[in-house]
């Protein structure tokens, strides 16, 4: 239960983090907040020959609106981001969901850009980037790019990053209006690993027709799990519960991939999708209403 | 640099320097650098919080920081809370009173869990204490007993 030893450094700069990434790309790995990484190297599943502790550099913390966007530096943490007033206010879905993560004591280190690379199927993070659009900007030590968050998540753990990139920015759209929210979850104890979760948001037009949805699921395959037939379904029409069911049918039969778990079977998980889908939706579809008003 | 580095951390009002491996747990400094072993390892994978100690006032878990993190920054663990084995924290008072532990290992993280938790919440409700600790395993109580010991520290407090 202890790391295996390696080379421990603590850039004070962006700069100098990247180029020791250039240097170590094959053997290093970036250390941000460490609440998953940590754990790892403690069981020695992950034994970094590099470590580049990304906390000393003080330029990936900050949290800001610019435009009709919220940006967020990838060492912003998670209790930043649970209390920020502009996100409350932009990008509620994200201030609901916060508190889902984990424990207070692993939100205080835990960061954001730290959770989206680690790319758990089961985390939220990577869910809520989906679902709100967001665009994700990578560095090198030469360039940088902006990656949209559905094309980022590559699969169980992994990424679009390039070995020499370090996440550095989050870049989130203010959500529409008329938008409705909803953020659900069934673990087995507060701050555990969700058995099975969804962020909805449904935006509707003036005749209260389903304009816009998102469906996005945690723990349902092989990284976040974005419902797109299920919205193609509800987009244009209005939102009686005879189609929220028969959504969240769907959503729960095909989109979906579970792969169960110690504690589930993926049947369990996909009824349990059926359920918190019909709740979601009906929350967000409320939600969306009162902002109609 | 798998050499020991040179850090200086402030525990408990106190200033330390010492050299350390980079890969030396904070919990593991804490416990044999130190001798503070009122930090208790129980997992050392994040999951059961009896290792929780405050960083910049901050609840943290010490097992999943290395020591070298510390370097410049101020940690409390549960030696801090009390002045003296006569004076105890109003939060330990009431776990003595209340009868908020058996064993004692899980005590000294739910301590350090609950200091910061009662500044933000200093009237909480029961659900909000519930999920405060929701972050700390206890194997003996049940938990009963510890809502009933945070509940009379939040009297002792006013």
């Amino acid at each position: 239960m202890k790391p295996a030893p390696f080379e421990y450094h603590a850039p004070d700069s962006l700069e100098q983090a990247l180029d020791l990434k250039r240097q170590n790309a094959d053997d290093a790995k970036i250390l941000a907040g460490g609440q998953s990484l940590v754990p790892a190297m403690n069981f020695r599943i992950v034994q970094p020959g590099v470590l580049i502790d990304l906390n000393q550099i003080v330029e990936l913390s900050f949290i800001r609106e610019e435009g009709e966007t919220i940006r967020i530096g990838a060492m912003a943490r998670e209790r930043h981001l649970e209390f920020d007033e502009s996100i409350a206010k932009r990008v509620p879905l994200l201030a609901e969901a916060v508190p889902f993560i984990a424990h207070p004591q692993i939100r205080n280190r835990g960061t954001i850009g730290g959770s989206i690379v680690n790319a758990d199927p089961a985390a939220e993070l990577p869910v809520l980037m989906l679902a709100l659009n967001a665009r994700l900007k990578a560095k090198n030590i030469s360039n940088e790019r902006w990656i949209d968050a559905q094309d980022f998540f590559a699969g169980m753990f992994t990424t679009a990053l390039e070995p020499d990139e370090i996440l550095v920015e989050i870049e989130l759209p203010f959500m529409p209006p008329q938008t409705g929210w909803s953020f659900m979850e069934v673990a087995p104890r507060a701050g555990d690993y969700a058995l099975m979760g969804v962020a909805a948001l449904v935006t509707l037009d003036e005749n209260k027709k389903c304009k816009q949805a998102k469906l996005v699921y945690l723990n349902a395959g092989d990284g976040p799990v974005d419902a797109r037939e299920v919205v193609s379904m509800l987009q244009g029409e209005p939102l009686t519960d005879a189609l929220i069911d028969s959504a969240a049918s769907v959503a729960s039969e095909k989109e979906i991939n579970p792969y169960g778990n110690v504690h589930t079977s993926p049947e369990f998980q996909r009824h349990l999708a059926k359920v918190l889908t019909k709740k979601a939706l009906k929350q967000a579809i409320q939600r969306a209403e009162e902002n109609l008003q | 640099m798998t050499q020991p580095i040179a850090i200086t951390i402030k525990v408990n009002g106190k200033e330390y320097k010492r050299e350390v491996e980079p890969r030396l747990l904070l919990s593991d400094f804490l416990r044999h650098e130190l001798g503070l072993t009122g930090t208790h390892v129980g997992c050392e994978h994040g999951v059961c919080g009896a290792c929780t100690i405050l960083f910049d006032g901050e609840a943290m878990r010490s097992c999943l920081l290395f020591a070298v993190q510390a370097n410049g920054h101020e940690i409390t663990t549960v030696e801090g809370l009390a002045k003296d084995k006569d004076d105890l924290h109003p939060i330990q008072q009431a776990f003595w009173e209340a009868h908020g532990l058996q064993c004692g290992y899980c005590t000294p993280g739910i301590l350090m869990t609950l200091v910061p938790f009662l500044k933000r919440h200093p009237n909480p409700t029961e659900d909000e204490i519930r999920h405060a600790i929701s972050g700390n395993l206890c194997r003996c109580t049940g938990y009963q007993h510890i809502v009933d010991a945070v509940k009379l520290a939040v009297e002792k407090m006013r």
